[in-house]
């Protein structure tokens, strides 16, 4: 059950002074169709995502045809705390499904959003998850053209529950499934891993840091644009979200078919995320990512790739992790350790971390 | 990050694995005590540094793996109890009992709440009055001192709705019971350097003579175990068997007074029967009569001792070293972390686990 924090500061835009809705709590009624539920769409949801598929008022957005081939990905978001450092449950809810899109080499075009909301639930701070879901499509470019709310009794939803889903369209001749992988090929990666699960976990325990730890929850279509920009061979794209580096690398050498050699020693880590790391005996391999990519290319392209990624906003620290090799016996993920032994990574096993998205 | 990068450094760790290899003139057998270390060495392909000669084969002190199939049962029982929360860490809930686990009860409608450290257990009991909350405190000398506190502080604040299933172990007895068995093999021991950050180490000078195996307190970094590892095999070479301390920068030799204190407090020695192992003297804690309010035996009825199937599980063989994971038939196919036929294969310092997690 969420505890209400009307005093919660955060970074995205705040409802209007003297808006009725801070002392205000979600009813039973927003959800069921009528003129409250209208209410809540006329005071909070249009306002805030304010566009021209919404301005219609029909069941579904109509979307005109593409030329192009379309990218179409769904994706559920029920994170607690709500709100954490480095974002919030509406953030992560665009980015989520924005990034999605960007791994199948795709430029995100239209959301839907669904809300399942908790009796009880306040106002003021649904107001605040609409807006900062507004402000980052915004900033994503993307629209979310069409929505639901649902409301649960009290006690049997967690605060709030939201899904998203998107379509984005793809550039001619680019792919970037996993079947594209070959041999030799470079792995690369845009920065230090492990920041979203443990801000999520840290912000749970109540752990201090003398910085905290923020997420890196962030949009990466950027990044994979400007790389389809510069015509760079791309054979995979893949964000690092649950089960962090180690699993969705394990996850593309199944889908492939392949080995992969990654360096310990080429992985970056940052310091406070180590820390946190070692107190909770979490590897910060398994630890998921929020704004973190595997890009594959061949290794003729891996230094123009690099410097691609450095120049952009999304990926300042990027560095090559290691190579692909033939699946021999079968696929595994080998990772060299700082002290020269070698060692298998598994996908990662049970729950470690729930609900950091 | 101080303290710990210094521990993994690659140069330290070849030189450790040269001297080693110079020192070694014939083969020895070395016990690692601690599930930890455990899985040190093998995520870090420590004993592949070593000659040939020098095996290390892997001891009881997985707090999981030793817990008794009956502890288990009535947890999972206590779970299912309406208006009663049971409170766990994480990796006590896939561990099997007679009949599921824990992750199953919970799906069943249990109510199971994971803590990150014991004494949340409290909060969770000030937060819910109107339940039962029931702490499952399981592990070694480690964690005895934080479970100590638990009760200590729920009968200084006088919070009647909790209670703990208590099912904690002793290492030196093991250790003890180890050399006794005839099938015994181990020459050396590395000893468990958080266990020795609480209790000190003077409880194992009696063992290193009697026995006349040399004891080395060691800590988990490769660095550590290797150097460790070095300290048991010299005194081995030359003919001695004295406990040392490798773990100087956590360790001293009375361990932490003020937990030994708390622990002399709350709880007293008791014979207790290792899952897998079984019976050993004196090697388990009990609540002292001043804290037996606090038992779950006295809210929710005794443990039952439950008839040990003999499973497909060689967890015995496993916990006493007489058999490396891969020995076992089912290792990795019938027996994975996700379906574990025992708990080595659940725990986070399971061996099993750590072979399959790393080696598979």
């Amino acid at each position: 059950m969420v505890e209400p924090k009307e005093n919660l500061s955060i970074s995205c835009p705040l409802p209007q002074a003297g808006n009725a809705a801070a002392s205000q709590r979600v009813q039973m009624t927003h959800g069921a169709g009528g003129s409250a539920t209208q209410k809540l769409l006329d005071d909070i949801i249009r306002p805030a995502f304010d566009n021209a598929y919404l301005a219609q008022q029909q069941d579904g957005a109509i979307l005109e045809p593409s030329a192009q081939r379309l990218a179409l990905t769904t994706d559920s978001f029920v994170v607690q705390p709500l709100f954490f450092p480095g974002g919030d449950i509406g953030k992560l809810a665009v980015i989520g499904t924005v990034n999605d899109l960007a791994m199948c080499a795709a430029t995100p075009w239209v959301l839907t959003c669904a809300l399942i909301i908790e009796e009880g639930f306040s106002m003021a701070m649904l107001q605040d998850i609409v807006h900062s879901m507004a402000q980052t499509a915004k900033e994503c470019g993307v629209v979310i053209a069409s929505g639901d709310i649902k409301v649960v009794e009290k006690g049997k939803g967690d605060g709030v529950f939201i899904n998203t889903s998107g379509v984005g369209r793809i550039a001619e001749g680019v792919s970037s499934v996993p079947g594209n992988i070959c041999p030799g090929a470079s792995i690369l990666i845009n920065g230090d891993v492990g920041r979203h699960g443990m801000a999520i976990l840290s912000q749970r325990e109540g752990l201090q840091f003398a910085n905290p730890i923020i997420s890196d929850c962030q949009n990466l279509a950027g990044l994979v644009a400007s790389l389809i920009a510069e015509d760079i061979q791309l054979q995979c794209l893949r964000d690092i979200t649950r089960g962090g580096l180690a699993t969705n690398l394990h996850e593309l050498c199944t889908a492939a078919q392949v080995s992969m050699h990654i360096a310990e020693e080429a992985i970056p880590v940052n310091d406070d995320v180590n820390g946190a790391c070692e107190i909770f005996g979490i590897d910060p391999l398994y630890v998921a990512c929020e704004g973190r990519l595997v890009v594959i290319v061949p290794p003729h392209e891996e230094t123009r790739a690099l410097q691609i990624m450095q120049a952009h906003a999304a990926g300042p620290a990027p560095v090559c992790i290691g190579h692909v090799v033939p699946a021999q016996p079968g696929p595994q993920l080998i990772l060299r350790s700082r002290i020269g032994t070698e060692r298998l990574l598994e996908p990662v096993s049970g729950e470690p971390l729930p609900r950091i998205c | 990050m101080r303290y710990l990068s210094e521990y993994r450094n690659a140069t330290a760790v070849q030189q450790l694995a040269r001297a080693i290899e110079q020192l070694v003139t014939r083969p020895w057998v070395l016990m690692e005590v601690c599930g930890g270390q455990t899985h040190a060495i093998v995520k870090y392909g420590l004993d592949t540094l070593l000659p040939n000669t020098v095996e290390l084969i892997h001891g009881p002190g997985c707090p999981v793996c030793v817990t008794p199939v009956e502890i288990i049962d009535k947890a999972i029982a206590i779970a299912k109890t309406p208006a009663t929360i049971l409170c766990t860490f994480g990796d006590m809930l896939r561990v099997p009992g007679s009949f599921g686990s824990l992750m199953q009860a919970r799906s069943e409608g249990g109510n199971v709440h994971i803590v990150y450290s014991p004494l949340d257990a409290l909060e969770v009991a000030l937060k819910h009055p109107e339940q039962e909350v029931v702490s499952l405190a399981v592990g070694f000398e480690t964690t005895a001192p934080a479970h100590a506190m638990l009760v200590y502080q729920a009968r200084q604040q006088e919070i009647e709705n909790f209670s703990i299933l208590l099912s904690h172990f002793l290492v030196p007895p093991a250790m003890q019971a180890i050399l006794r068995d005839s099938d015994n093999r181990v020459q050396g021991f590395l000893a468990a350097g958080h266990v020795c950050t609480v209790m000190g180490y003077e409880q194992y000078l009696p063992i290193a003579e009697e026995f006349h195996v040399p004891i080395v307190v060691t800590g988990f970094e490769p660095v550590d175990i290797l150097q460790g590892v070095y300290m048991c095999l010299l005194q081995l070479e030359q003919g001695r068997s004295e406990v040392e301390n490798q773990y100087l920068r956590v360790v001293k030799k009375v361990g932490n007074s003020t937990a030994r204190d708390l622990i002399a407090q709350v709880f007293a020695p008791t014979d207790s029967a290792w899952r897998g192992v079984g019976e050993i003297a004196a090697s388990g804690l009990m609540l002292r009569p001043a804290y037996q309010r606090y038992a779950a035996q006295q809210r929710f009825g005794e443990v039952e001792k439950t008839s040990e199937k003999k499973g497909e599980c060689i967890d015995g063989d496993i916990l006493r070293g007489l058999k490396k994971p891969a020995e076992c038939a089912n290792f990795g196919t019938a027996c994975t972390p996700d379906h574990p036929l025992g708990a080595p294969m659940v725990s986070s310092e399971g061996a099993c686990a750590a072979y399959y997690r790393y080696r598979q």
